[in-house]
């Protein structure tokens, strides 16, 4: 073998190492923006795309068969705010969103603090709370439909045989609510049950030694120890719950057949309307007008709860703090 | 000593048992008078409210449904859409946690709080546009419509972190990069089998929320080629609501879940009281 051909084999060969260098090197620079793209390709064009495009479709005339159609500024707006049904919509997001978010924590809460007990079968009774996850909101609107029936439903039957009377649930605009409230809370109470459950078995078994010794009421340590201690997960649950329950569709939709919230809209609420502006009136730009107007909702729900909850939990953490406990 | 403070420790009372047999109740009743009218004669129904005790007609409501709305296709649709959904959203979920858990990158701090901040965004509110894209690429009234939006989540992504955090030492990834393995190769070898429960769980949930979902599947897809809750919807489309053939529809959709339910209920609970949050 001449030296000539032992220093080309070299001289290849340190190629190819450098080269196998500088692919490593991209390889750990680049393959974790690579393995993290996937979300935030899909979030952008499902996510953030539409939601900023619909204040695009907002400020234009735009059908749901025809398309784009003139700029038209704020009219959208303005039509829609002029709309009685706008209005009704909106109160009876928040009826039903009180209805359903107020009742659920606490409940959920309560049994949290049974299921806390030192139980036998304890996960054959964490199991039973969570059976209506699994059953999905529109069987759970029909199966509450049947029950709520004006005429035969079981709920009034008992109603009437105690003497309260038959209420007319598909009629009346309280009742309605509370029907539809219902659902929601079957479905999600033991849910949220199961995580205040977890964030109670966090709370240090010491710190209930040292209420009894102070001769602390059963009661009281729930109220000046748990709740306290739960703050962090109470937020969690109420935001979520609100960003949610704003949003309410699939049982005001089944709630009668013809979908759209009751004769006089008793029970339409804004999703709801959205809906019949898109695609029965076939108004895209009106439709994407009231998106817009509950994001802003939304928003403005989410901080608010965000202060209110801060500050009430923070007020019950510092009278725990004085007596010296966390 | 042991500890009595609350109950916590101590045996608590029948009290105790006598609210959860009643929350039980609470829980189960519905589903048990869904199979209870579902079970009767559609004429004896409207009678009388008070029905206890199931009838005989099941089997023929049940045939009255399958005749009525399109189920088995329903059904094929719904385990088409919630299996592809699950599978990537795990598959792309574990491969962002494992960057975010164990890989160094510039601005990595900063992604990871963006992509959980982007949980509390209520999308579903951009569904008008979304609606005008899916017309633009001809997917109304397809399957892909449902799928491609639910591909990756923000809870998937935040959930897989948290959990390769912990379970995964550092130690053994530097291990096989040490051995020359690339990155992708020790992400399969190292990170997925690590993954694994978080990855059972993530799917899990993620099933259950795409086959129980309806907003959105009900305004792409339509009657035409529906999943299990739009073709459930279409039972009480009719101007006469038969109940006994409504809530056998709905005994018929939920068993499905309720097997799932059953053999994995208690890994459901588990999931939850480790943080899941709603899908």
């Amino acid at each position: 073998m001449t030296t000539a051909a032992a220093a080309g084999v070299n001289a290849r060969s340190i190629r190819r190492i450098a080269l196998s260098h500088k692919l490593s090197r991209w390889d750990v620079r680049f393959s974790p923006y690579l393995y993290i793209s996937p979300f935030f390709v899909v979030f952008a064009l499902v996510g953030l795309f539409p939601l900023l495009y619909t204040a695009w479709v907002s400020v234009h005339d735009w059908n749901l068969i025809g398309g784009q159609g003139d700029f038209v500024g704020l009219e959208n707006f303005s039509t829609v705010l002029a709309q009685p049904y706008f209005w009704t919509s909106l109160r009876n997001t928040f009826s039903i969103f009180l209805l359903s978010s107020i009742p659920q924590v606490l409940v959920a809460i309560s049994i949290a603090a049974v299921l806390d007990f030192n139980l036998r079968g304890k996960t054959f009774w964490r199991m039973g709370v969570l059976l209506p996850y699994v059953v999905a909101p529109v069987a759970v609107a029909l199966i509450f439909n049947d029950l709520f029936g004006d005429k035969y439903g079981l709920i009034n039957s008992l109603l009437t045989d105690v003497g309260l009377g038959p209420v007319r649930w598909h009629v009346d605009v309280l009742p309605s609510h509370i029907a539809i409230a219902t659902m929601v809370n079957f479905r999600w109470t033991g849910y949220n049950a199961l995580i205040f459950l977890a964030a109670m078995q966090a709370v240090p078994r010491d710190y209930y030694e040292a209420a009894l010794i102070d001769g602390a009421s059963r009661f009281r340590t729930f109220r000046s120890i748990t709740v306290p201690l739960l703050r962090p997960i109470i937020i969690f649950v109420i935001i979520t719950s609100t960003i949610g329950g704003l949003q309410i569709f699939d049982e005001a939709r089944m709630f009668d057949q013809a979908g759209q919230g009751g004769a006089n809209r008793q029970w339409q609420t804004l999703t709801l309307y959205i809906y019949e502006l898109g695609w029965n009136q076939r108004n895209f730009g009106r439709a994407s007008a009231v998106a817009w107007l509950l994001f802003l909702i939304i928003i403005v729900i989410a901080i608010l709860n965000f202060v209110i909850t801060r500050r009430i939990a923070g007020a019950s953490e510092r009278r725990l703090r004085q007596k010296g406990i966390s | 000593m042991s500890a009595t403070i609350g109950g916590h420790d101590r045996r608590p009372g029948f009290w105790v048992y006598g609210v959860l047999l009643a929350v039980m109740l609470g829980s189960a009743f519905p589903i048990w008078w869904s199979f209870l009218i579902g079970s009767q004669d559609a004429a004896a129904i409207n009678q009388n409210g008070m029905i206890w005790i199931p009838g005989g007609n099941f089997l023929a409501n049940a045939a009255r449904v399958i005749d009525t709305i399109p189920f088995w296709s329903a059904l094929g649709n719904s385990i088409i859409v919630s299996s592809a959904v699950s599978l990537s959203v795990v598959m792309f979920s574990t491969l962002a946690g494992y960057a975010f858990a164990k890989l160094k990158f510039r601005g990595r701090e900063g992604l990871l709080i963006f992509v959980i901040a982007t949980m509390a965004v209520p999308t579903q509110l951009g569904v008008v546009p979304l609606f005008i894209v899916m017309a633009k690429l001809g997917w109304t009234g397809s399957l892909w419509a449902v799928i491609a939006p639910g591909m990756v989540t923000a809870f998937g992504v935040f959930w897989m972190t948290q959990y390769l955090r912990d379970a995964l030492p550092d130690e053994l990834i530097e291990a096989v990069r040490m051995d020359g393995a690339s990155m992708i190769r020790s992400f399969w070898h190292i990170g997925l089998p690590a993954a694994r429960p978080a990855a059972a769980m993530l799917a899990l949930f993620t099933f259950i929320g795409t086959w129980t979902n309806f907003f959105w599947p009900f305004i792409v897809l339509g009657p035409g080629n529906p999943t299990l809750p739009v073709a459930l919807q279409q039972l009480q489309a009719a101007f006469y609501v038969d109940y006994s053939l409504v809530l056998a529809g709905v005994v018929l959709s939920i068993i499905p879940l309720i097997l799932v339910f059953v053999f994995l209920g208690k890994q459901l609970v588990a999931g939850i009281m480790q943080g899941a949050v709603k899908g």
